[in-house]
């Protein structure tokens, strides 16, 4: 369980909060999707609720962040990172540097975590096989596409095996089967107990993989409820959110006049 | 007029990322390129601006080998915004990143003003004129990449991911910087992986697959139904609006509204 309580924050240098009195639960195996507009607060919380901010890069965090029942103030950084994971909307954020190849790259956090080389290997391997990047492993990781990098940054978070993974907008860069992939592997990591935080634009993905789904707005959680209330909910698209193509079509064939169910008869 | 001719790029002598692709694209055309991650997208359409040069085959701007002229000759015709804005942000403020581009190109004071303020304007960027670049959010900082290259005013646009991080309302602007860029005659080139963007803003759809060309035609075309084992094979599918009105046998409707066009006519 991961809980985030009261948690308004603010950034280094600067005066304004930009997240007010957070309220945010991710239960064992959860899915839980984070959607809002642009500059909303998203990554922020995403940030806070990793540990990172303010444990890594300063500001002011009031309230608490609490990981299976610890207050994550008192974590060191790697005890901080055994437990919960975030990756970044830009995987060129993420990239260690140290590796040359995509394997080893994948197998940098679960050797920054001390375990025994056959289990590093196994991790990594495991991960590697989870994303189909079986024909990129001898690559430099520095010589992707921006969708590769993007599914090695991802790879590199499964081998950590984390009980928490915040992820900010993991698909964006992804062709279809790439964002089909990590959907599964993401469902995987859930079953085993994982909890999820995912923020994204791509409502589809959120529809098909999240239990739970909030909505940020101006630094604010203004809905917390279950996936399809809140993507039905007619006021979502005011906070420029746009619902899951289903029910936008539903809509768009309502306005026209027609009646929604001829939309039903189709088996897509 | 961009023509492409048997162009291959491949990288450390191993990796053929374009391997043999042929391209007309007219003055004024907006094309989008779609294809699967590492389908050679992003390799291809940096042959454009001269960023890479081809291993073999040859690019023409208006007929004129791109071979010939220098990356800074090229900036005056092709305006490439990157899918990762990080590469190309470096000025203190949005106001000099954004004036960057034009003042190297010799516009200087009023003509200047008014390149960066249309540019602006477009993105919605007009409020943070003396904002850091890096105070902006990542979306914002797409958008700060697009309105450099917008204010450049080059014949050819290209424009690699530009809906990557953007909210909906983001996605909408950036389709009307296409449209009124194709409007004012100006040729977009643009990579994208969201398929509605692309039926909705683009009049033909390039799709590849390996580093070649598969399909190459209208929205209504490539998204056909017939075409879907095409798009499969490199990992596409094609927007719900297609698929559903191919379901009800309405034929072709790649776009909400052409779904909708296509039901209401059907009463």
């Amino acid at each position: 369980m991961l809980e985030l309580s009261l948690a308004s924050y603010r950034y280094p240098g600067y005066a304004k909060t930009v997240l007010h009195d957070i309220e945010l639960r991710l239960g064992d195996g959860e899915i839980v999707g984070l959607v809002g507009p642009n500059d909303a607060g998203k990554s922020t919380l995403c940030l806070v609720t990793a540990g990172l901010a303010p444990a890594s890069i300063g500001g002011v965090l009031k309230g608490t962040l609490t990981l299976d029942g610890t207050p994550a103030g008192g974590l060191r950084t790697h005890e901080l990172a055994e437990r919960v994971v975030v990756g970044f909307q830009n995987p060129n954020t993420q990239r260690s540097g140290l590796a040359a190849t995509v394997f080893e790259e994948i197998a940098v956090g679960p050797m920054n975590l001390g375990l025994e080389v056959p289990e590093t290997l196994a991790r990594t391997r495991g991960a590697v096989a989870r994303l189909r990047l079986e024909p990129l492993v001898e690559r430099d990781p520095q010589r992707l596409s921006g969708g590769q990098a993007q599914l090695v940054a991802i790879a590199s978070l499964l081998a950590m095996r984390p009980r928490h993974v915040i992820l900010d907008e993991p698909t964006a860069q992804l062709d279809p089967e790439g964002t089909r992939l990590v959907g599964e592997a993401l469902k995987a990591l859930a079953d085993d107990g994982t909890s999820l935080l995912i923020a994204e634009h791509k409502t589809d993905l959120l529809d098909g993989l999240c239990q739970r789904v909030v909505v940020i707005d101006g630094g604010t959680l203004v809905r917390d409820g279950p996936t399809t209330a809140v993507f039905e909910d007619p006021e979502l698209e005011a906070v420029g959110v746009e619902p899951p193509a289903r029910i936008r079509l539903r809509r768009a064939a309502q306005a026209a006049g027609l009646d929604p169910r001829v939309l039903a008869g189709a088996r897509t | 007029m961009i023509e492409i001719e048997d162009l291959v790029h491949v990288y450390d002598g191993a990796t053929r990322a374009v391997d043999g692709v042929s391209l007309r694209i007219r003055d004024g055309e907006r094309v989008a390129i779609v294809g699967q991650n590492g389908s050679g997208k992003s390799t291809l359409v940096r042959h454009l601006n001269g960023l890479l040069r081809p291993t073999e085959g040859r690019v023409l701007l208006d007929g004129v080998d791109a071979a010939t002229r220098r990356v800074a000759q090229l900036a005056a015709t092709v305006g490439l915004a990157f899918q990762d804005p990080d590469r190309q942000i470096f000025a203190g403020t949005v106001k000099a990143e954004v004036e960057f581009g034009p003042r190297n190109a010799g516009l200087r004071d009023a003509a200047l003003a008014e390149a960066v303020a249309a540019a602006l304007q477009a993105t919605g960027l007009e409020g943070d004129t003396a904002t850091k670049p890096y105070d902006l959010g990542y979306s914002r900082r797409k958008l700060l990449a697009l309105a450099s290259v917008l204010a450049m005013r080059t014949p050819v646009v290209v424009l690699d991911e530009p809906t990557t991080g953007q909210d909906a309302r983001g996605v909408r602007r950036v389709e009307a910087i296409v449209r009124e860029l194709g409007d004012a005659g100006r040729t977009v080139v643009s990579i994208s992986h969201d398929m509605r963007f692309v039926a909705d803003g683009f009049e033909r759809v390039i799709v590849m697959r390996q580093g070649t060309v598969i399909l190459d035609g209208s929205p209504a075309a490539v998204f056909a139904r017939e075409h879907w084992p095409d798009l499969a094979s490199t990992y596409l599918e094609p927007p719900l609006a297609a698929r559903t009105g191919a379901a009800l046998g309405l034929g072709s409707t790649p776009t909400d509204r052409s779904l909708i066009d296509a039901l209401a006519g059907q009463r």
